[in-house]
């Protein structure tokens, strides 16, 4: 089953970026986030990624184990960028408000150096958040997430939520197979060589009784909860919560500022983007 | 906001169905990044039992966990444009009288109609301006790629959300099925 089982998940290992709070990554990850989301400055966005390659050595995870995950990436922005530039090959003149024609395919689908430029910068934009995100979701301990999102203000039921969400993805994915395997068995077709209405059919075969036998399992998990007292009080402590060490507080300052400069610096454009062809 | 517990585990479990359904169970349309997928007929389904709170955050856990282990990243703005889709079917809830057991006619109309409704702001209106606003895209490609994905979900729920609807209607005890003899 595990072949199968081709999602990310926590690997554990002691490094620095594995000792650090729960807290201080899901801070660090938004922050990053956010910024990358914000800015189209290109050099606040390469910076970015060098850090974020530095910070991947430190956290010491080996390409191999995220290898599948960075080509499926690779595919959709190709993907992506093939799109924009099908749909609008000018954009980026549009943007950058200068033409330098390289070459042409035809009267609408011209090669310009801004259209390059822009296709460039959405990929960067994407690939930037890509090294965090992975560490934040392989450092992470997925019992200590659930803690994190409280300590940020979340309310706990929420933060339970998605803590029962992160232990059942396994169990709802191996009732999956289970239930895919044997309606296979009884000869439901899901490739390519049955007919769209049949795949239809055989989808629902499969969704309905994984759907309803999940609905039997909230009964049983809400009443369990219920007996125990669950949300009786207003507030409730986490098995896995951890003190900030010194290293966290720096891990979060450092952020914060880095943070601010990079927006500070694609302010001072008057823009979202910079512009190397003015 | 206070949910009750059986609320929140459907939060739980329905984002973790989500996820599995949106990762392994869709049909592949010809453009790309774009899913016919079960997951929004689920989404719909669920919106519709439990209301418009747990429509609005199955839809963004289970969307934001989604892209985050397939992909390591979070596309925002189709996550919040997801979390939309919920909140709005989730206010049908109150009036479908599916938990009694019955499977009006009228109920699937009502339901079909909200999902229509919170198809198209979700994906032509809220996905499409996101895209913009935070991505910069080209408006053509995001309005066309918004315009498919609703369409895909809406046929999607059309289909798939009401034949749940309907099955779970018939495993609920109809009130006044026991007769006097």
């Amino acid at each position: 089953m595990a072949s199968k089982n081709n999602l990310l998940s926590y690997i554990e290992r002691n490094s620095p970026v594995h000792r650090l709070t729960g807290v201080t990554k899901l801070v660090v990850f938004l922050l990053w986030t956010i910024v990358c989301m914000v800015s189209y400055d290109t050099r606040v966005l390469i910076c970015a990624m060098i850090l974020s390659i530095v910070i991947f050595l430190i956290a010491r995870i080996r390409l191999s184990e995220i290898r599948t995950v960075l080509i499926f990436i690779g595919v959709f922005l190709l993907l992506n960028d093939l799109t924009i530039y099908l749909f609008s090959p000018e954009e980026g003149v549009r943007i950058y408000g200068s033409r330098t024609i390289l070459f042409q395919f035809s009267e609408r689908y011209t090669v310009t150096k801004e259209q390059l430029f822009y296709l460039f910068n959405v990929t960067l934009k994407y690939f930037t958040v890509v090294p965090i995100a992975l560490l934040f979701l392989v450092t992470t301990d997925p019992s200590e997430f659930a803690c994190s999102l409280t300590r940020l203000k979340v309310s706990f039921r929420v933060s339970y939520a998605v803590s029962i969400t992160l232990r059942y993805i396994n169990d709802v994915q191996n009732d999956y197979h289970n239930i895919a395997q044997s309606q296979q068995a009884r000869g439901i077709d899901l490739s390519r060589e049955a007919p769209l209405k049949d795949r239809i059919v055989g989808l629902a075969g499969i969704a309905i009784p994984l759907i309803f036998s999940s609905l039997d399992r909230i009964e049983l998990i809400s009443n369990a909860m219920d007996l125990r007292g669950f949300g009786k009080k207003e507030r409730r402590t986490w098995y896995c919560e951890r003190p900030m060490t010194r290293n966290d507080w720096i891990g979060i300052i450092g952020a914060v500022l880095l943070a601010a400069i990079a927006i500070g610096v694609t302010l001072t454009n008057g823009g979202r983007f910079y512009n190397p062809f003015r | 906001m206070k949910l009750n517990t059986r609320t929140i585990v459907a939060i739980g479990i329905g984002s973790a169905i989500f996820l599995v359904l949106n990762r392994f169970v869709a049909i592949p349309t010809p453009i790309p990044n774009t899913n016919i997928s079960t997951a929004y007929a689920f989404l719909a389904f669920m919106a519709a039992l439990f209301g418009p709170i747990a429509g609005a955050l199955i839809g963004f856990i289970g969307h934001t966990l989604t892209d985050m282990l397939a992909y390591g990243s979070v596309w925002w703005s189709w996550v919040i444009a997801s979390a939309v889709f919920g909140a709005l079917v989730g206010f049908v809830s109150n009036r479908l009288a599916i938990e009694r057991g019955e499977t009006k006619m009228t109920d699937f109309v009502t339901f079909n109609v909200y999902q229509v409704l919170a198809n198209l702001i979700a994906w032509v209106l809220v996905a499409p301006i996101l895209d913009i606003l935070i991505y910069s895209e080209p408006v053509n490609k995001v309005f066309t790629q918004g315009a498919t994905a609703g369409l895909a979900n809406l046929i999607s729920v059309l289909i798939l959300g009401t034949i749940f609807l309907f099955a779970y209607a018939k495993t609920k005890t109809q009130s006044g099925s026991l007769k006097e003899e």
